[in-house]
């Protein structure tokens, strides 16, 4: 008996400790932004919305939430389509080596969006004109996202039966209309969740946008966030504070508005 | 009309699944393929539907050549084992999702699913998406998308595995009243030779590629051309005993029976007995088959005798009340018999 309350004890304590590590940040970012003067500790703040007028005051922190869409929106929307695609040939064609190729092609994923590629990738950019430019952030990031995206989407692609396909064929449907009638709506899920994810990595992303934008007016939050310091190189914890909490509205939105609205998944039509 | 012409399919890998099919199916015929699984039964019905692609031979449906067309352009619907219902459609879109594909109008084409579907009692769950339907709703759904489209020709897979035992006997007959009524040439796979029995007008037994028999369904039953067919035609499997010629006579499993004209002595045959077309005796003649009672199976209105005797198993089909009791010594008399030589059945 007694051993057993210890028990529940030491793993509640432990329990507590984890959570306080995480929400702690959290908390932090609730409550800094109202703080007069906020420091790296969490504390009931002197209430003021200061911080936010001073934020809006910023020439750059409102447009780089807009850059922010663009490239995150278009980085998303290349990869669903992309992935998508590729994914379903992937899934209903047997090429040789098919399971290689996927391999290989994550794994070297995992090397491009990485630093290892940035020079190569800088000198890609530079020579065909994409430095400074939304179109080269989101063709570079696509291309780290699109392997994963192709790996995931074609689990789901798997999932669905090709009879369905196959009775649509019967009936005559094209491949892009058993695509767009069929397959779609079937794994949107799936197509939700890259690109809730997709989007969700670009948004935090900050190296490729840091070296291949030159100009702060195109700049997104994340590259942004990072010049609210003095001149002597100390943070500006009331602006990053501000800043971090507004750039990081949209994502949780966006998250809740996808999870309601595609978080479920379509059973039955097909007797197992 | 549906003619089949040396139809071979050799699948990538060198499996041979279809071996010089001929074959032709009748106006408003219903078809059955009927065969052990692995026999290429659904292979030669997804050939004629266009999803798998002859090897060689040649396919035509109402006099035009078909065997390169692409699914859609054969104008036949096809009816999946799991029916393929759209999940992510309710029941009209299913239906109308032919229609759809052809470019009828909205309005049109969910006035004649609702028109379908009225027809097939469905009219109730229009709105109804399949998981929310039960085994036999989902199959009356499918069955209405594919009389929707008007094909030339129905193929279904398999139409009735899927439903529970009582349910598949109400299913058969509302499928055999249905295709009678809309008359439309019907070819259906299945596994099970009850079904075939009950539902086809003409049921081709099919094995390793190839058809064994075309027939009638009382032609198969009652005169199957080979042991295989006389062994999977039949809710009791056919009595199948070594039989040796001597003398005029036939030599079976203890019973010395008359043996067809043509015979001469000394041939291998084997003697085959429907356990229906057994009667038992409870006393000693030569020209029954003698054994112990090992086992009786209880069928409803008769029992099935199995009779043991130095390791030969012959079984009979007895009337309720006439049951002998286990262990009792019995002679089965056979009725009505087959002679076959080298597997393949002797005219009389």
């Amino acid at each position: 008996m007694i051993r057993h309350t210890v028990g529940r004890l030491v793993s509640t304590v432990f329990l507590a400790v984890v959570l306080a590590f995480f929400a702690l940040p959290m908390l932090w970012l609730a409550s800094a932004p109202f703080d007069d003067s906020p420091t790296i500790t969490t504390s009931v703040p002197e209430f003021t919305l200061n911080n936010f007028a001073a934020i809006l005051d910023n020439p750059y922190a409102l447009g780089s939430i807009r850059n922010s869409l663009i490239q995150g929106g278009g980085a998303a929307a290349l990869v669903v389509v992309l992935a998508a695609l590729a994914a379903y040939a992937l899934s209903r064609v047997r090429v040789p080596g098919r399971d290689v190729l996927l391999y290989l092609l994550l794994l070297l994923s995992s090397v491009v969006t990485g630093t290892a590629a940035m020079v190569p990738i800088f000198e890609l950019a530079t020579r065909l004109d994409l430095i400074d430019t939304h179109l080269g952030v989101i063709l570079v990031v696509s291309g780290g996202l699109l392997p994963a995206a192709i790996f995931i989407l074609k689990d789901f692609m798997d999932e669905t039966p090709t009879s369905y396909e196959e009775s649509a064929r019967v009936f005559g449907a094209s491949s892009l209309q058993i695509l767009r009638h069929i397959v779609v709506p079937l794994v949107r899920p799936g197509l939700a969740t890259i690109a809730v994810w997709a989007l969700a990595s670009v948004w935090g992303g900050f190296l490729f946008q840091f070296i291949l934008l030159r100009d702060p007016d195109k700049s997104p939050g994340s590259v942004i966030l990072y010049t609210l310091y003095t001149e002597g190189g100390a943070p500006k914890l009331d602006l990053i504070s501000t800043f971090s909490l507004l750039y990081s509205l949209p994502v949780v939105a966006m998250y809740l508005f996808v999870s309601q609205r595609y978080g479920f998944r379509f059973h039955g039509g097909i007797k197992r | 009309m549906i003619s089949l012409h040396g139809l071979t399919k050799v699948f990538p890998g060198g499996v041979r699944a279809l071996d010089g099919i001929d074959l032709t199916i009748g106006d408003g015929e219903f078809f059955a393929l009927l065969g052990p699984s692995g026999c290429g039964k659904t292979t030669l019905l997804r050939t004629i539907a266009g999803l798998e692609t002859a090897s060689s031979g040649h396919i035509s449906i109402d006099q035009t050549d078909v065997t390169s067309s692409p699914p859609g352009r054969r104008n036949v619907a096809m009816v999946f084992q799991d029916y393929a219902l759209f999940p992510h459609m309710d029941v009209t879109e299913n239906i109308a999702y032919p229609l759809r594909i052809r470019k009828v109008p909205r309005a049109e084409r969910t006035a004649k699913a609702a028109d379908v579907a009225r027809r097939l009692s469905l009219s109730e769950l229009l709105r109804r998406r399949p998981a929310q339907l039960s085994g036999g709703q989902q199959q009356r759904v499918a069955l209405a998308r594919a009389i929707a489209c008007h094909p030339t020709a129905f193929l279904f897979d398999e139409p009735l595995s899927n439903l529970d035992a009582r349910l598949r006997l109400e299913a058969r007959t509302f499928l055999k009243r249905l295709q009678r009524e809309l008359a439309v040439t019907t070819v259906f796979v299945t596994h099970d030779q009850a079904e075939a029995l009950a539902l086809a007008d003409r049921i081709a037994v099919m094995s390793q590629g190839r058809m064994v028999q075309v027939g009638t369904p009382s032609e198969v039953f009652q005169r199957p051309a080979t042991t295989f067919v006389a062994s999977f035609i039949g809710s009791t499997p056919m009595n199948l005993l070594p039989a040796k010629a001597a003398g005029g006579s036939l030599h079976a499993a203890g019973a010395v029976l008359p043996a067809p004209a043509s015979l001469t002595d000394g041939d291998d045959l084997v003697y085959g007995v429907r356990p229906e077309y057994m009667d038992l005796s409870p006393i000693a003649r030569p020209d029954a088959f003698p054994g112990t009672v090992s086992v009786l199976e209880n069928l409803g209105t008769s029992t099935l005798v199995t009779l043991e005797e130095a390791g030969t198993f012959i079984q009979a089909v007895v009337d309720e009340g006439d049951e002998p009791r286990l262990g009792d010594r019995a002679w089965a008399v056979p009725r009505r018999a087959l002679v076959y030589r080298d597997g393949e059945l002797l005219s009389p």
